[in-house]
C-alpha cells in the first residue's frame, strides 16, 4: 500500500525546505547566482583551476555542508540525507538561482555505481574525490566499431597475474583530454558471448600507454574524444564488482545516465531561449496571438509536451517516495531528448536567419548559441542509447514482447 | 500526491473494474447497439451504478454525495473507459451535477442534487448550436415574457439529450453572438411543450440529439444562476466534464493498446509472432510513451479541479488536446496492428475506434484546444 506521509515527517520536510533556503541566501555568493557561461562551469580535477575565487567559496562552502552529494552516506563525505532532502536542496537552489557547485560525471554516474558495486577500498580511495572534486572522471564505454551495439566491444584486458594489460580503443570519450580517470568497459573473456566476457576496469589516464586526441563535431565543439590504449599495464584492485560481470555495472550505469539525459538542457551553460518567450521576440503578433499560423501550432505542440514531461518528472518522483512502480522512468530518456531537438528545431524556425549565424558580428551570443545547441542537440538522441535502442528496450522490458 | 492513487482510489478502481467486467462490458454496448434500444444504455445499470455511489462521486455530503472529489471520479471514469460504458454518468452526474453545484440556488441544489445522485433524475447539458465546439457561438434566445422566460432555438450534439428528464438550456439572454455576455443557463423539463427531442444515431452507438425549442415557456425559477451571467459558471461546468472525459478517454486508449499487444503476441506470420518485428515494437513503445505522458496530465487535471481551480482552464485543455490525440494515434494503430480482423465489426477494436471519434469532438477537438491553451500562454 502506498505508505501516506507522515504529518511530522512533512514538518520536518517544511523546515528543512525554510532553512536550505536560508542558508542558500546566506552562502552562495551573487556572482554564483548569475546565468553561466561555458567557462564558469567547474569540473574539479587534478589540473583544474577555479573560475573565480567566488566560485572556489561557494564550492567549498557546499562541499563542507555536504551538500555536493546530499544523498550519499557521510562516510565518505555525502550529506547522508533522504531523496526527498536531496529534491528540497535541487529545488530551493533553483529558487534561488545557485549555480551546480560542481559538474562531474563522477557524481553523475560512476557514484552511484561504486557504492553499489565497489568495494571498501575503493569506495575509500574514489568516493570522497569525486565529493572533493579532485579527480575528473570520463566514461568510456562505446568503440569505433561498436556504438548501438555496445555488447560487442573488443577493447581488451588481459589477465597478466598481478594486472591487466589493455588494448583498443574508446570513442565519444567526453572530456577525456581534461579528464583524470576513466571508467571503462573492456573485454576479459574473449570466448564468452557477448555480454559475458566484459568486466569494468577503472585505469588512471597518466598511466603510460594512455592517449586522448579530440574529435571536432558539427556544433563546432570538441567535447568529445577517441582514447587510445597500447599496453596499458592496470592494477587488478580497479576492477570493479566481478570479473566479467562487468555488464550489470554498465546497466546499472547507464540507467543514470539516462536519467540524466532526460533532465538536460535547463542546466546548459550557453544562453538557452525559450521558444514561447522568443517568440513574442522574434514573431509578429496579431491580437496577441502568433500571426504564423504553422509556427503557433508548432509552439504550442511543443509547450504541451513539455508540461507533460514536467507532470512525468513529478508522477516519477512521488512513485519513487510512495514505493510503486510504473513503466515512466524508462520512457523519459527517449520523450526528453526527442523533445530537446524539437525546441531547438522550433527556436531555429523562430529566429529565422537571425538563427542561422554561425559566429561573429550581426549576431547576438543567445542567437549564435542556439545555432551552436541546435546542432548539439542532435547528439542527444544517440549518446546514452539511441532513440531506437530505447524504444527496443520499452518493447523488450515494458510490453514484454517477443525478441527475434 | 496528487499523481499517485490513494489506497482508498486504488480500491475504488479495483472494485470499478470487477463490476463493469461483470455487468457492462463492452458486449453489453454491442447488445444495446444491435437491439436498437430505445434508451441507449441500462437503466438497471445505471441504478446498480447509482447504488455504487458513482452518481454521486464528486458532489457535497449534504446533497447526499460520496464527495470523493475528482481523482475518485477519474479512476470510474477511465474504468468505464476500458469497457465503453454507456451511461448517463458523463451527462449527468459529471456535467450536469456540476452545473447544479456551481451556479444552482439553494432551492434547485436540494431539491434536485439528492436526485441526482441517486440516479433518480438525469441531466444533459443543451449547449452545442453548430458541428464544431463554439461554447459561446451560441443563438438560442431566452426572451422574459412577463413572468416567464421563453426559449426559441436549435442545438444540436446533446450528449444524452434524448434520455434526460431535465435540460440544462444555454441561452442567450442578451449579447450578440459570440460575446461571452448575456449567456444564461435554465433547466428544462425534456417533455416541456414546444421541445422536440430527435435522437441522433452517433458513430459510437452512444446517445446524442438534435433539440428544438419552439417558444418554450418556462418561469424564471428555471434560471440556473443570474440571467446573463453563466459564463463564468459555463466554462468551469466545461472543464470538469473535459477532465472527466479525458479520464474515460485514457481508461479508452490502454484498453485498445493493451489488446493490441496482446495481439502481438500471439499472432505468427512469417513463421514467428508479428510482436518481435521491430516495425511494430517500436510503434508500439512510442504509444506507451505516449500513455505514460497523458496518465499524468490526466492525474494533475483531475486533482486540479479539486486543488487549484484558477488552474484548471490550463490543465482541462492539456487534457483534452492530449487526450484527443491520444485515442486518434492508439485507435488507428490498434486497427493498423490487428491487420484484416481489425477492420470487421465482429472484433471489438472498432468499438473503440469509433467511440474515441466522438469522444474527440465532445467539449472541444484538438484544434479548439491547442488554440485555447496558446491563448492561456499569452501566444
Amino acid at each position: 500500500m502506498t505508505a501516506p506521509i507522515r504529518r511530522d515527517v512533512l514538518q520536518d520536510l517544511d523546515q528543512f525546505r525554510s532553512e536550505a533556503r536560508q542558508w542558500l541566501e546566506t552562502n552562495c555568493p551573487e556572482s554564483q547566482r548569475q546565468p553561466m557561461q561555458a567557462e564558469d562551469q567547474y569540473y574539479g580535477g587534478r589540473n583544474a583551476r577555479f573560475p573565480s575565487a567566488d566560485a572556489q567559496l561557494w564550492f567549498e562552502r557546499m562541499r563542507d555542508k555536504g551538500w555536493i552529494c546530499p544523498e550519499w552516506p557521510t562516510e565518505y563525505g555525502g550529506g547522508g540525507l533522504t531523496p526527498q532532502h536531496a529534491k528540497i536542496i535541487k529545488e530551493e537552489m533553483k529558487a534561488v538561482r545557485a549555480r551546480t557547485p560542481l559538474y562531474s560525471l563522477g557524481i553523475w554516474m560512476l557514484g552511484p555505481a561504486l557504492l553499489e558495486f565497489g568495494n571498501e577500498e575503493q569506495k575509500q580511495q574514489h568516493i570522497p574525490a569525486i565529493i572533493n572534486g579532485e579527480v575528473r572522471w570520463c566514461q568510456g564505454y562505446s568503440e569505433p566499431g561498436s556504438g548501438s551495439d555496445l555488447a560487442s566491444l573488443q577493447c581488451k584486458a588481459e589477465d597478466q597475474g598481478d594486472h591487466f594489460l589493455v588494448n583498443g580503443s574508446k570513442i565519444w570519450t567526453t572530456a577525456a583530454d581534461k579528464s583524470d580517470w576513466i571508467f571503462c568497459l573492456v573485454r576479459t573473456d574473449p570466448n564468452a558471448k557477448n555480454q559475458e566476457g566484459i568486466s569494468f576496469l577503472l585505469i588512471d589516464m597518466d598511466d603510460p600507454g594512455v592517449t586522448t586526441t579530440p574529435i571536432e563535431l558539427i556544433s563546432g565543439e570538441s567535447e568529445f574524444c577517441q582514447t587510445f590504449f597500447d599496453n596499458v599495464k592496470v592494477p587488478k584492485s580497479n576492477l570493479v564488482g566481478e570479473l566479467n560481470q562487468g555488464w550489470s555495472v554498465a546497466k546499472a550505469l547507464l540507467v543514470h545516465e539516462r536519467k540524466l539525459m532526460s533532465e538536460l538542457g535547463s542546466e546548459s551553460p550557453r544562453e538557452v531561449l525559450v521558444p514561447s518567450a522568443a517568440a513574442r521576440q522574434y514573431l509578429d503578433m496579431v491580437d496577441g496571438k502568433i500571426a504564423d499560423a504553422q509556427l503557433r501550432a508548432d509552439l504550442v505542440d511543443y509547450d504541451m509536451t513539455m508540461h507533460a514531461i514536467g507532470l512525468t518528472h513529478f508522477r516519477t518522483f512521488e512513485e519513487k517516495l510512495a514505493d510503486t512502480r510504473s513503466a515512466a522512468p524508462l520512457v523519459m530518456k527517449y520523450v526528453g531528448t526527442e523533445a530537446e531537438k524539437t525546441k531547438s528545431e522550433l527556436l531555429l524556425a523562430i529566429l529565422g536567419s537571425q538563427g542561422l549565424g554561425w559566429e561573429g558580428e550581426g549576431f547576438s551570443q543567445a542567437e549564435l548559441d542556439t545555432l551552436r545547441l541546435w546542432a548539439m542537440s542532435k547528439a542527444m538522441t544517440i549518446a546514452g542509447g539511441t532513440s531506437e535502442i530505447q524504444l527496443n528496450v520499452i518493447a523488450k522490458n515494458v510490453l514484454q514482447l517477443p525478441q527475434s | 500526491m496528487a499523481l499517485v492513487l490513494n489506497e482508498e482510489q486504488r480500491f475504488l478502481r479495483d472494485a470499478a473494474r470487477e463490476f463493469l467486467n461483470a455487468n457492462a462490458p463492452v458486449e453489453a454496448l454491442r447488445k444495446l447497439r444491435d437491439d436498437k434500444d430505445p434508451t441507449g444504455y441500462s437503466s438497471e445499470l445505471w441504478h446498480q451504478m447509482a447504488e455504487l455511489g458513482w452518481a454521486s462521486i464528486i458532489l457535497p455530503e449534504e446533497y447526499g454525495g460520496l464527495d470523493f472529489g475528482f481523482t475518485g471520479l477519474g479512476v470510474v471514469m477511465e474504468e468505464t473507459g476500458r469497457t465503453l460504458t454507456a451511461s448517463p454518468l458523463l451527462a449527468s452526474a459529471v456535467v450536469g451535477a456540476s452545473a447544479l453545484l456551481l451556479a444552482g440556488s439553494e432551492k434547485q441544489k436540494s431539491s434536485l442534487l439528492p436526485k441526482v445522485a441517486a440516479g433518480e433524475l438525469t441531466l444533459a447539458l443543451a449547449l452545442e448550436e453548430s458541428h464544431h465546439h463554439r461554447p459561446t457561438h451560441i443563438n438560442t434566445t431566452a426572451t422574459t415574457e412577463g413572468a416567464n422566460i421563453v426559449l426559441n432555438g436549435r442545438k444540436t450534439f446533446v450528449v444524452d439529450g434524448h434520455s434526460a428528464d431535465q435540460l440544462l438550456v444555454v441561452a442567450r439572454s442578451s449579447g450578440e453572438a459570440e460575446s461571452e455576455r448575456g449567456l444564461s443557463l435554465l433547466l428544462v423539463p425534456r417533455d416541456a411543450p414546444g421541445v422536440s427531442v430527435q435522437r441522433t444515431i452517433m458513430a459510437d452507438s452512444r446517445n446524442a440529439a438534435n433539440i428544438v425549442f419552439e417558444q418554450v415557456s418556462v418561469s424564471s425559477d428555471a434560471l440556473v444562476g443570474p440571467a446573463g451571467e453563466a459564463w463564468a459558471v459555463l466554462e468551469q461546468v466545461l472543464d470538469r466534464g473535459r477532465v472527466a472525459l479525458a479520464a474515460e478517454m485514457l481508461g479508452l486508449a490502454l484498453e485498445a493498446f493493451e489488446r493490441t499487444v496482446a495481439y502481438l503476441k500471439e499472432r505468427e506470420q512469417f513463421g514467428t509472432l508479428i510482436g518481435s518485428f521491430q516495425g511494430l515494437q517500436h510503434r508500439a513503445a512510442q504509444m506507451q510513451a505516449e500513455l505514460e505522458l497523458c496518465r499524468s496530465v490526466v492525474l494533475q487535471a483531475l486533482s486540479t479541479v479539486d486543488d487549484a481551480p484558477e488552474q484548471l482552464p490550463l490543465l482541462a485543455s492539456l487534457a483534452k488536446a492530449k487526450l484527443n490525440e491520444l485515442v486518434k494515434l492508439v485507435t488507428n494503430e490498434a486497427v493498423q496492428m490487428h491487420g484484416g480482423i481489425g477492420v470487421t465489426d465482429e472484433l471489438e477494436i472498432g468499438f473503440f475506434l469509433k467511440r474515441a471519434r466522438v469522444a474527440m469532438q465532445i467539449f472541444g477537438d484538438t484544434g479548439f484546444h491547442k488554440d485555447r491553451y496558446a491563448t492561456l500562454c499569452g501566444y
